[in-house]
């Protein structure tokens, strides 16, 4: 059974938003959770994390960078299309507890996946203190959604063209220095922001949990392709994660990993340009 | 009929040549005509007491169908096979038939001649049938009682088909994409054509069974649930969690579990990229570890990608070698180079972190202990390195924990398998199981017959649910 695109849109250049009709996985979705999907006959099972969720509704919220074949694909289609194939929930829900104090930090398309997080911690009764960064103002979005899952917020921009201009490790720092006690971290985002933030929490001996995005095949444990290194063990992301310890993830794996297929990739776009009609 | 004037040998099925399908991922045994298969079936001697159908695990009647083949009689064929057995044209291409039903085939015992090609025929009349459309039996009544089954492959499927014979309302969840498990995701191509598959999936869905795909069992919903809304479950769920050796480089990029590599080229086609999207690296030199059928096939896949040098690293020796003889011969004489007796010790990997080779020791066996089996040990001072670009892993797979986890009252044993009684029936009331699930990794036809002996006592089960 197809699973139908309700509504589409471009929230910032190349970001697109889905809203998928899922009533079964709308159900079960926790955040910090991730659906796999596959387009069609020939598509490729790519993850991607539950922005959001509506139960009632039976949907649930997909935002995506177009990056490469299967996600230019997927910002090309329109609401009434629909998906193949859709699995989840998938791997493990975030922990949701009362911490105290949390600094949730989201970093260019990874503010999506934070948002849930953030709101479920509020919910929860922590002060929850948000950090969105992006190259550049325009690419920000989702920013009055998570300004109202916290208690404090703030934007940082790589030009400086919105927010505090710098990183988002810059605010990090600078709350922990502040003397306020923080009880947790959580940075979804590119890998190298992610090592960023453990590098700045370590000294302090901050817990801190990323969320990892290894290449997927089929998200249940069967293939081992998104093994990752944990305090020197072999974990499956799929399964076993995708949230981690940060301090104990070894991310130049990670990130050597993630580049495998480059050249393939590289081949499934000019391949796609090429099938292209030429006008 | 005079016996003594048959001929002693089977005929050879036809096969693409070897240089041909070294290149491709088509079939490559293309199966009997109807004149090789009756004049096969006349072969046979219809005994009085057939050891065949005993060493048949799902206890097919062989003679009778054999002999319907002989009086040309192939829609009965079918008919007597489907009996017995909902998945015949897979079951007639991958079933060890040497160490089940033709081991025992009185000719061949007797020395008068090859024994019947059992498998050979099955397949034919199975492929007949689909060529000739299918129809599906008469269902009896509906009972009203609903059944889940978790996971699509050969036990799941089974179950699914006879329970839906029964009159029962099936629903059958699986987590992946496609219905087959794997027969799907690990058996190639070149092995048994996906479209035979799909084939039989199709018929066990005209059976009224609700095949609900992309469906994670211990995430989209827990057995306990299931529980609430089915008479019973059946779980089906294999044994698919892949074992890595603990060695250092076993993350580097280019290695991969043999699960992972078999499932980019078969499921998600691979072999096909560009056309297909999903990637697999296509490069120079292969090593594949283990030796058993799912080694081979990693092996002939690989080889079939491009690869120019596959090499198979196994620690014992050539007599202790898991896979079929028949496996081992085909691999050999398409170039791939068995190093037996060799250990990898570690993989090692360049500045980006690719596989360059694995350095590997000698290994010697000692005398058999009590159990029979040769321990081999290192021969020190014998390491050596073996260059590579993609290193498949192919040492074992374990049942995945999603199920069992997420079900507390389900007694499981040493590696995780399902504890079940010879009817299926797990420690969980409701809850009955089958295999590679509850036996470790095993074969498609004792899977089927595990799906096909919990059907029943499912059946009874709800049956007698009814009652109370
Ligand atoms: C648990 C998880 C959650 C994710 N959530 C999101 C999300 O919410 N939004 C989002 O934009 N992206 C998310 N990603 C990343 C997303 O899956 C990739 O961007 C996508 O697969 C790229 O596919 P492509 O064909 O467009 O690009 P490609 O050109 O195929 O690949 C581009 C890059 O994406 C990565 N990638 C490729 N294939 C896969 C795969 N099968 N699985 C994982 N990564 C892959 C590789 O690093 C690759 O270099 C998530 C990844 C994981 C593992
Ligand atoms: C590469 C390879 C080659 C083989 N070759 C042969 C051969 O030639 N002959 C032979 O007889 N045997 C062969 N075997 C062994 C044979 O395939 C297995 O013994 C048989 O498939 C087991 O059947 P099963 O139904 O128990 O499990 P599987 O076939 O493993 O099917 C289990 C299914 O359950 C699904 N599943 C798992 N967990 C869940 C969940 N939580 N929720 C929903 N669904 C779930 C899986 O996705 C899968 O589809 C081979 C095995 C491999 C790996
Ligand atoms: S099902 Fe397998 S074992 Fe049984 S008769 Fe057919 S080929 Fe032989
Ligand atoms: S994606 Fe296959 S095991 Fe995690």
């Amino acid at each position: 059974m197809p699973f139908t695109i309700l509504k589409k849109r471009e929230l910032v250049p190349t970001i697109h938003q889905v809203d998928v009709a899922a009533p079964r996985v709308a159900e079960k979705a926790m955040p910090g959770q991730f659906v796999i999907l596959r387009i069609d006959e020939y598509g490729e099972r790519i993850p991607l994390t539950i922005a959001d969720f509506d139960a009632a509704d039976g949907t649930v919220t997909l935002i995506f960078q177009e990056i490469g074949k299967t996600t230019r694909q997927l910002a090309s289609l329109d609401a009434g299309d629909s998906i193949a194939d859709l699995a989840g929930p998938l791997g493990r829900a975030s922990s949701i507890e009362r911490f105290g104090t949390v600094v949730c930090v989201g970093g260019g398309v990874g503010i999506a996946p934070i948002f849930p997080i953030a709101r479920g911690l509020k919910a929860a009764g922590n002060r929850v203190i948000s950090i969105i960064g992006a190259r550049s103002a325009d690419i920000l979005f989702w920013e009055e959604r998570l300004e109202e899952a916290s208690s404090e917020f703030y934007v940082t921009t790589d030009d400086g063209t919105k927010g505090h201009h710098g990183f988002v490790t810059d605010i990090v720092q600078k709350v922990i220095e502040s003397g306020e006690p923080v009880d947790r971290v959580i940075a979804i985002g590119p890998p190298v922001m992610m090592r960023a933030v453990a590098g700045v929490t370590k000294p302090f001996g901050v817990k801190t949990v990323v969320s990892l995005n290894p290449i997927m095949v089929d998200g249940t444990g069967m293939c081992g392709a998104c093994r990752v290194l944990v305090g020197g063990a072999t974990k499956f992301a799929c399964v076993d994660g995708p949230e981690f310890d940060a301090h104990e993830v070894d991310f130049t794996l990670l990130m050597s990993r993630l580049a495998m297929y480059l050249p393939e990739e590289q081949e499934a776009l000019e391949c796609e340009a090429a099938a292209e009609p030429k006008i | 009929m005079k016996t003594e004037s048959k001929p002693e040998k089977r005929p050879e099925m036809a096969k693409q040549s070897p240089s041909e399908r070294r290149s491709n991922f088509e079939e490559v045994a293309l199966g009997y005509n109807r004149y090789e298969a009756v004049a096969e079936a006349k072969r046979c001697l219809d005994c009085k007491k057939p050891p065949c159908i005993k060493g048949c695990p799902v206890g097919v009647d062989i003679p009778r169908f054999i002999r319907q083949i002989a009086e040309e009689d192939f829609d009965s064929a079918a008919l007597t096979l489907k009996s017995t057995n909902s998945l015949p044209a897979i079951c007639g291409r991958v079933c060890p038939q040497e160490t089940q039903c033709e081991a025992v085939c009185v000719l061949g015992k007797s020395g008068k001649g090859d024994p019947i090609a059992i498998g050979g025929l099955e397949r034919f009349v199975a492929d007949y049938e689909m060529e000739m459309g299918v129809t599906a039996p008469d269902l009896p009544a509906p009972t009203g009682k609903r059944v889940a089954v978790v996971g699509a492959g050969p036990a799941g499927l089974t179950a699914a088909a006879e329970l839906a014979k029964m009159g029962h309302a099936v629903t059958v969840f699986e987590s992946l994409h496609a219905a087959g498990g794997v027969l799907v995701y690990g058996i190639p191509e070149f092995r048994l054509p996906k479209s035979i598959v799909a084939a039989e999936v199709d018929f066990i869905r005209r059976l009224g069974a609700d095949m609900r795909m992309n469906s994670v069992i211990g995430k989209i919903g827990m057995v306990d649930e299931l529980l609430s809304g089915y008479d019973a479950v059946f779980l089906g769920t294999g044994a698919g969690l892949p074992s890595f050796l603990g060695i250092d480089g076993e993350n580097l990029n280019g290695v991969y579990s043999a699960n992972e590599f078999l499932t980019r080229v078969n499921l998600m086609k691979a072999y096909l990229f560009p056309e297909f999207d999903t990637p697999v690296k296509k490069r120079r030199r292969t090593i594949v570890v283990g030796g058993g059928n799912v080694a081979m096939d990693s092996a002939r896949c690989a080889l079939r990608l491009g690869a120019g040098e596959v090499t198979i690293v196994y620690r014992r020796g050539e007599d202790e070698l898991p896979a079929r003889a028949e496996e081992v011969l085909n691999a050999k004489e398409k170039g791939i180079i068995f190093r037996l007796l060799t250990n990898p010790i570690r993989i090692l990997g360049d500045e980006n972190n690719w596989v360059t080779g694995m350095e590997c020791i000698n290994m010697e066996l000692c005398e058999p202990d009590e159990s029979g089996r040769c321990r081999p040990v290192p021969v020190p001072d014998t390491e050596h390195t073996i260059p590579a670009d993609v290193v498949v892993i192919a040492i074992g797979t374990s049942p995945n924990p999603l199920v069992s986890m997420t079900t507390p009252d389900l007694e499981t044993a040493r590696y995780g398998t399902i504890v079940a009684d010879e009817t299926g029936a797990t420690s969980k009331p409701g809850v009955f199981a089958g295999g590679d699930i509850v036996t470790g990794s095993a074969t498609v036809i004792s899977a089927m017959g595990a799906g096909k002996v919990a059907a029943k006592a499912i059946d009874e089960y709800v049956r007698g649910s009814a009652r109370l």
